[in-house]
């Protein structure tokens, strides 16, 4: 029996829960600031609990929507024609549009390369690594120093980057992996932070804060990647093939021993599969990419610096896989894409856009955990 | 010097601890490392910048300056308080079902809204605390210590011992041991898991809220930016001395504390934040326990 005071009470409950936040919200921009947020607050919440009988329907429309567009995509004709319709525009981007655009390409194929390197860890295998921006580090580094101390060349040294790398994820998941979920995220966090501050220390061997600087781009026989254009088809290059091995391994025996310990470790490691050397691989796989994406960072750049490899980039690249859904290859790519352009595309509102992250992150983790375009479950098709 | 060095370490140290005990709390309760931990500490800070500047404004300040720190205190830790209890009802409560990795993933994400919201609305410059306390303290054995110093210690240690008790020695502390120990059990004997679990971050976002006020007074600038490393800071604290112990928080963050002011005095002041890490990574690899803690089996 829903008595009369229980009613007012649920009217009343937006306002309550935009007064209370308006009331936490106060000691920090003032009176009339509150006042405004109060209503702007009252609004959001009364409308929302005006639409929210609606949200049913709305997800049905949008589940509809889903299925359709995969339908559509299961068509082999159809999607191959897309595919090459993309496939030129990306070819072509070059020739049709700004320096300014070919930049922001560029840097999309990097971020692309990492959350690829980083799905492997965190999307397939389900391994929280809040401190991949190391990696993408010591891949930069590597590059620099070879390049500024010993001359040699971007071809030469690119094997070194990502060795190195690879190994430096090799060694550190040999005692890392030990910990359980929250301790490892907690550890892979603080090497990312002794990394950067080693960095940013090691004045002799890094330069410090300084950075290094005037790295030389890639060459092939002589014609210099300098140019933005050719820098852009060197890295379109690098990320199909990123794609595709990445593709292939996920498709073989190690990708599914990996989606086996992210489902269950237990049960994986009762099947036969051993468990810490699969982690091992998954670790130096993924840091690899991590490895190439940062050659390439110092190839374009032709600087690096410690502040380019914070924890925020790794909160980043952590949003772009969870994003696009733990595990899913192309929801990893849109996700990357997203998360690039996002800020270039909303550069007036370039200082909320921390703030906007950390909501949306909260809101994802609330609403829809496996990501934008979906994709949990064991599946070799991404 | 070496005494010296004791004196600040323990003072800085016992920042740590209050701070530790609300990570080591909701992990014990809720099994999640909360990111956003930090920051309430951070928002303690310029509560306290904020609500003294109010009191000096409509001149409470320089009429009665006890009470006007008093309730500068006291206003802080409601606020704060407030703010843990509302990250958990937005953030944390519906995600109590989902697998490990969401809620930490949330919790990074109340961290970001949290250091941005204070940066938009309080500026990206330092904020400055008025030295009220100067550096009155006393001399013994060629050692000089503050009394705001003296202040800090002590009343760290003094709210450890107060929460141990509360949590011993009351029906509520008990409701939370039982909760921290099984949740659906607890539930089923009668309690209130939510209100618990409020409890639980109200309590911890007060301590916090006080470590923060501490910090303001004592360093006399803030950021909005200290959050993030002194939180990973006092989670190593809490880790060290063992997850979900209150004695542990304590004890772990002085030992922090110690180990980063003579380190930093006679190893390397460059890499004084490192000291935390590498504890941590030894700490979590050679006995994940901690000093007081047990280390726990893997449940199938």
């Amino acid at each position: 029996m829903i008595t009369n005071r229980g009613k007012i009470l649920e009217q009343a409950k937006p306002f309550i829960i935009a007064l209370w936040l308006s009331l936490l919200f106060l000691p920090f921009k003032g009176f009339k600031a509150a006042v405004l947020f109060f209503a702007i607050f009252s609004v959001l919440l009364v409308s929302v609990k005006f639409f929210y009988p609606y949200k049913q329907i709305f997800t049905e429309r949008l589940q509809t929507l889903n299925n359709a567009i995969h339908s559509l995509s299961v068509n082999s004709y159809i999607s191959l024609v897309i595919r090459c319709v993309i496939l030129a525009l990306i070819l072509s981007m070059p020739f049709m549009v700004r320096d300014y655009f070919i930049d922001v390409a560029i840097l999309v194929g990097i971020y692309v390369i990492l959350a690829l390197g980083l799905n492997v860890v965190v999307g397939f295998t389900g391994l929280l690594n809040l401190g991949f921006v190391a990696f993408y580090a010591i891949g930069a580094y590597t590059y620099a120093l070879l390049n500024t101390k010993f001359g040699i060349g971007f071809w030469a040294a690119l094997p070194f980057s990502l060795v190195i790398t690879s190994v430096a994820g090799f060694l550190l998941a040999i005692p890392a992996l030990r910990l359980r979920g929250d301790y490892l995220a907690i550890v892979t966090l603080g090497f990312g932070e002794i990394v950067r501050l080693i960095l940013n220390n090691w004045d002799s061997m890094t330069r410090g804060p300084n950075g290094i600087s005037g790295i030389a781009p890639p060459e092939i026989l002589s014609i210099s990647f300098g140019k933005l254009s050719h820098y852009y088809y060197l890295v379109f290059l690098f990320v199909v093939l990123t794609l595709f091995i990445t593709r292939r391994v996920y498709a073989s025996r190690i990708g599914r021993a990996w989606v086996a310990i992210r489902e269950d470790e237990i049960a994986a490691s009762a099947m036969g599969i051993n468990t810490t050397l699969y982690k091992l691989y998954a670790f130096a796989f993924g840091t690899f990419w991590a490895g190439l994406a940062g050659a390439l960072f110092s190839g374009k750049m032709q600087f690096v610096s410690p502040e380019s490899f914070t924890f925020m980039e790794s909160v980043l690249i952590l949003c772009m896989v969870i994003l696009g859904g733990l595990g899913s290859i192309t929801g990893v790519v849109f996700g990357a894409f997203i998360l690039v352009l996002l800020p270039e595309v909303l550069r007036e509102v370039q200082l909320y856009r921390m703030l906007a992250l950390g909501v949306g992150l909260v809101l994802m983790m609330i609403f829809r955990p496996q990501g934008l375009l979906g994709g949990k479950g064991v599946s070799l098709r991404s | 010097m070496f005494l010296q060095q004791l004196i600040n370490g323990l003072t800085v140290g016992s920042v740590y601890a209050l701070i530790a005990l609300g990570y080591s709390m909701v992990y014990g309760i809720l099994e999640l490392i909360n990111f956003a931990h930090g920051e309430i500490y951070m928002l303690g800070a310029y509560l306290g910048i904020i609500f003294l500047a109010f009191f000096t404004a409509i001149g409470l300040t320089a009429y009665n300056l006890p009470l006007a720190l008093i309730l500068t205190f006291v206003l802080s830790i409601i606020f704060c308080s407030s703010y843990g209890f509302t990250i958990e009802k937005i953030a944390y409560k519906p995600l109590r079902n989902a697998p490990r990795l969401s809620p930490l993933i949330s919790a990074i994400g109340v961290s970001i809204f949290l250091q941005n919201y204070v940066m938009l609305t309080q500026g990206a410059t330092d904020k400055v605390f008025p030295a009220l306390f100067g550096v009155a303290g006393f001399q013994f054995m060629s050692v000089r210590m503050t009394y705001l110093q003296l202040f800090i210690i002590l009343s760290s240690i003094v709210l450890t011992i107060t929460l141990r008790l509360f949590v011993r020695k009351t029906r509520m502390g008990k409701a939370m041991r039982a909760v921290a120990q099984d949740k659906t059990m607890a539930s089923l004997v009668g309690i209130n898991i939510d209100t618990i679990i409020s409890l639980t971050f109200i309590i911890g976002s007060g301590l916090a809220a006080v470590a923060g006020l501490m910090v303001a007074m004592y360093y006399g600038l803030v950021n909005y930016s200290i959050g993030y490393i002194a939180g990973i800071k006092a989670f190593t604290a809490a880790v060290l001395g063992g997850i979900g112990s209150i004695r542990g928080a304590m004890f772990g963050g002085l030992l922090l504390g110690l180990v980063e002011s003579l380190g930093g005095s006679y190893i390397s002041g460059e890499y004084k934040d490192a000291y935390a890490f590498v504890i941590l990574i030894i700490i979590l690899l050679v006995k994940p326990g901690g000093l007081f803690g047990k280390s726990d089996l893997e449940k199938v």
